[in-house]
């Protein structure tokens, strides 16, 4: 259902409800209202989330103000508090989620946009789009006993071809950065797919034609020019996945390994900012703890609503230009 | 189906009564949460006791101690449950919060293991004090330390890294662990401390005494620390320790009755007291109480006589139940100066 | 030249197969999870798991059925809070909207939309849990709920702006008021899309987990009516797959079965209702 919203021209129905005397012919003036205010309901409650995380978090912010997102420190004996090795991880695990995940997804949509004929390609992302309704901790259950299985078994290999690389070192006992950003990697693939397929569909048949027309073959013709024409709405599709992935609960918590450190190495365990709110949040005892944790969310917040609206930004322009 | 259909049908008549004419039911609900530890014999209890009183439905939710200490204090729950005792910072807070004290009721004693996994050692292994503060301090990182050979000179340790894994969780096993550490380890004393959640130095967090017991079953070359329910349940090894007295004792009944019997003579009045590295030759060194937190003032009478009756069933005739599922019945002791501080619930 | 064309079709045909190989691995391992999923659930699963409450920590037997009428009970109160606000909202966003006040709403909805479920959990026990000082079945049901909120207005303002305009000026023209129009002529010819559209996302919350962990909370007994804690079939299978038990795994298995199959059956009626349907956007 993210889908990007196309805005469509104003209908002249809305210009009219502008005059208040309209308004008030039969029902409507009180139809205006119930519906505004379910509308302003909205808002209201958008505006009392933000609140509440900024008003149950004042203890903390009061405590260690801008350090909290560059403290290394999560020592609730000491009552030392600090946000950087969750952002570590949350920002880590998705950036490999996405590192995986583009170049399939990207490729199984130029697939599907492109090159499969349209009743395959139909049902292939009717499947595809219906995996993405797969609720997240079942993805969880999967990477607990499928998932962290499998990476323990392919881990030499992988070792053997990037062991050089300061990322792919030290102990792995499956429970790691990298198997949280695997399974991350696979929960975001529906959306890159199926994004990134419809916003390639928006490009204009002409422009496939002009290309194939001067001589292109079909690679030249998708790759130099169809792509880049989409290049913005699948940037979009991709910071959407990239949300989604920041805020990824419970499938994340079953297998990162719940370990605040910063490593380098993926094969170590780590925690993300999800993660330890799942795991702690009922038991923090204290009012500084709680506050933390509750600092944690908002930074959570913050940073996904920010990756949100770039996408959104994206998507809309690419999907207005294709329009045109 | 039949069964859910009746229950179904009795929940809908009954909220239906209770919404038409205000009647209160006879039924009572309540609920509980806390620590992970008694988990397997509380839930044992509260189904026993459902079954004996049809009408009583005691909900139990194994959060860990930390979410048994917050929750009771936030008011959330009736009760909560802990293995570490409420710290005197912890008493106060619930004393502002709500405006009433917080008695500390011990129901069973237990033991935490250390719980391994390591593939090709068959024999239990020796641990001393020194070797476990090693190896959570992250020092010892090798199955083939000396440390550990030393103790172990049969088994064949293999080289391979050891794996750490404790809790996520606030959690009263944790809390044990770290206060047994806390006093055979100055430098786990400095370095970490003792409460129901730490800066761990090394090591992978699983949620509750079931997510480490699953992953040291899923992870070889690990070790944790579980109840001891958790271990034998599940058929994990778990290893002796050495006790003040220099003798390596393995956790079962004996060791950890053993290990309350200074405790049991000597019970502070608020029943907090804690019996790790407790001396005597034959006891286990890591054994700890685990207690209901219940306010001692309850506004719901329905509530309030539920919980009494439970108290003194579970002081009687549910501690009859608590040896088959390894953990140690409380000292007789202990349970006539409980049957005193119920009255103090008001 | 003729080298330079080789060498040109060659790489077509690499990256071309090389795409298809993408969209084959990719489909693959999504198939291949859902098919795994449902050999194991499907394979665990017995008549107990619909009638049997769980039984004490390490015993095996037992099953969910207080979670399976938790869940249930859970997403009613979540579309009876979600499905009007969210529907209302999108009639006026839809319908009414002026300039100003109808971006704020966008804005704050998208807002909403993005808002981590984890952070809804926080939001929900801040709001409902600690005032209450309970743990229950209502404050789950919120929790979900205000997720459902900004899917239904989005999608009930997209169906509704699919509707022609010649549609409402044909209403009007009849001399039928601005509401009659939209109740008798433009929400009926957009309900099929709009009922889609809840459907959806009463699957997407169907699954959510994060949220109920400290909202619902978890019950090992039936929960009568609105105001106990209750067992949800997500949290159960979080609960269980974490747990050591082989026999807890199994249930968590036939619980992800039982979970998915369900998601999975409205999804495909849902969306064979949407491509069926005249009002279909793309």
């Amino acid at each position: 259902m993210a889908t990007p919203v196309a805005e469509l021209p104003a209908a002249p129905s809305v210009r009219r409800a502008g005059s208040f005397f309209w308004g008030l012919h039969g029902g409507d003036k009180p139809a205006f209202l119930i519906t505004i205010s379910c509308a302003a309901a909205i808002v209201l409650v958008t505006c009392l989330l933000v609140y509440e995380l900024f008003v149950n978090s004042a203890v903390s912010r009061h405590k260690f103000g801008w350090d909290f997102l560059f403290s290394r420190v999560w020592d609730p004996v000491a009552g030392q508090f600090g946000a950087l090795p969750f952002v570590y991880g949350t920002v880590v695990t998705s950036a490999l989620a996405l590192v995986i995940a583009v170049p399939l997804g990207v490729g199984a949509a130029i697939f599907l946009s492109e090159l499969a004929p349209p009743r395959v390609s139909d049902t292939l992302t009717f499947l595809v789009e219906l995996l993405a309704a797969v609720p997240s901790v079942i993805f969880g259950l999967l990477a607990v006993f499928v998932l962290v299985p499998f990476l323990k078994q392919i881990e030499p290999v992988l070792r053997s071809v990037l062991g050089w690389l300061p990322t792919f070192q030290g102990p792995f006992y499956g429970f790691s950065l990298f198997a949280a950003g695997v399974i991350l990697a696979i929960m975001v693939l529906p959306f890159i797919i199926s994004i990134s397929r419809e916003v390639l569909l928006a490009v204009p048949t002409d422009q496939r034609e002009a290309a194939l027309a001067l001589g292109a073959t079909k690679w030249e013709s998708t790759w130099q020019v169809v792509v880049p024409f989409a290049r913005k709405g699948i940037t979009g599709s991709i910071f959407l996945a990239l949300a989604r992935a920041l805020g990824e609960t419970m499938a994340v918590t079953m297998v990162i390994g719940n370990d605040p450190k910063i490593s380098a190495s993926l094969f170590a365990p780590g925690y993300s900012i999800a993660a330890i709110i799942a795991n702690e949040f009922t038991e923090a005892t204290g009012d500084l703890y709680t506050s933390s944790l509750i600092e944690l969310g908002l930074v959570l917040f913050a940073l996904t609503i920010l990756i949100n609206g770039i996408a959104r930004l994206l998507i809309l322009t690419t999907t207005r230009r294709g329009e045109t | 189906m039949k069964m859910t259909m009746t229950k179904i049908a009795r929940a809908a008549c009954l909220a239906g009564v209770m919404a038409a004419a205000g009647v209160v039911s006879a039924e009572v609900l309540m609920n509980g949460a806390g620590a992970t530890f008694p988990n397997p014999m509380y839930s044992k209890w509260f189904d026993q006791y459902h079954k004996l009183h049809p009408e009583i439905q005691i909900n139990y939710q194994s959060i860990g101690s930390g979410g048994g200490i917050k929750q009771i204090t936030e008011g959330t729950v009736d009760f909560g449950a802990s293995d570490g005792p409420m710290n005197d910072e912890q008493i106060k807070q619930f004393k502002e919060k709500r405006g009433t004290n917080i008695l500390h009721f011990p129901t069973v004693l237990g033991a935490d293991v250390p719980a391994y996994n390591v593939p090709g050692v068959a024999t239990d292994l020796n641990f001393t004090p020194e070797a476990l503060a090693g190896i959570f301090l992250g020092k010892i990182t090798k199955w083939n330390d000396p440390e550990l050979v030393k103790a172990n000179p049969k088994a064949k340790l293999p080289g391979n890294d050891i794996v750490v894994v404790h809790r996520s969780d606030g959690s009263g096993t944790t809390y044990v662990w770290v206060d047994f550490l806390s006093k055979v380890s100055p430098e786990w004393k400095t370095k970490v401390g003792t409460a129901t959640s730490v800066n761990w130095p090394v090591g992978l967090g699983g949620k509750g005494n079931e997510g480490v017991a699953g992953q040291i079953r899923q992870i070889p070359n690990s070790i944790g620390y579980i109840e001891l329910v958790y271990a034998v349940q599940n058929k994990i090894s778990y290893g002796r320790v050495r006790n003040p007295s220099g003798s390596f004792v393995k956790a079962d009944l004996a060791s950890v009755t053993a290990a309350a019997a200074g405790a049991a003579k000597a019970m502070p009045d608020d029943f907090r007291v804690s019996i790790t590295n407790a001396p005597g030759k034959t006891a286990y060194p890591i054994a700890t109480f685990t207690w209901l937190l219940i306010p001692d003032k309850i506004q719901d009478g329905a509530k309030k006589k539920v919980l009494i009756d439970f108290l003194h069933w579970m002081l009687g005739q549910g501690q009859m139940s608590v040896e088959a599922l390894d953990y140690a019945q409380l000292p007789k002791q202990v349970v006539a100066k409980e049957l005193k501080a119920i009255t103090k619930i008001q | 030249m003729d080298r330079l064309l080789i060498r040109r079709k060659a790489v077509n045909a690499v990256m071309l197969g090389l795409t298809g190989l993408c969209a084959l691995i990719a489909v693959g391992v999504l198939v291949f999870i859902v098919g795994y999923l449902f050999y194991s659930g499907g394979s665990s699963l017995n008549w107990n798991f619909f009638t049997k409450l769980p039984t004490p920590v390490g015993e095996s037997g037992g099953g969910m059925a207080n979670a399976i009428l938790g869940s249930a009970k859970v997403l009613l109160l979540a579309s009876l809070i979600g499905v009007p606000i969210g529907f209302l909202g999108g009639v006026y966003l839809a319908e009414f909207g002026g300039t100003t006040f109808p971006f704020v709403v966008r804005y704050m909805t998208d807002l909403l939309n993005g808002v981590p479920s984890i952070v809804i959990g926080i939001f929900a026990f801040t709001l409902i849990v600690l005032p209450q000082k309970h743990f229950s079945t209502l404050a789950g049901g919120m929790a979900l709920g205000l997720m459902m909120i900004p899917i239904s207005l989005r999608s009930t303002e997209e169906f509704l702006r699919a509707v022609p305009v010649s549609m409402r000026e044909g209403a009007m023209a009849l001399g039928a008021t601005k509401t009659r129009a939209i109740v008798t002529v433009v929400v009926p010819a957009a309900m099929q899309g709009i009922v889609t559209g809840i459907m959806l996302n009463l699957a997407r919350v169907a699954g959510e987990t994060a949220p109920l962990l400290f909202t619902s909370f978890g019950n090992r007994f039936w929960s009568p009516g609105w105001g106990q804690p209750t067992a949800t079939l997500p949290v159960m299978i979080f609960t269980y797959a974490i747990a050591p038990y082989e026999d807890w795994h199994r249930q968590a298995w036939s619980a992800g079965f039982v979970l998915l199959s369900l998601v999975f059956a409205v999804n495909v009626i849902a969306r064979l209702a949407l491509s069926r349907g005249g009002h279909q956007r793309r």
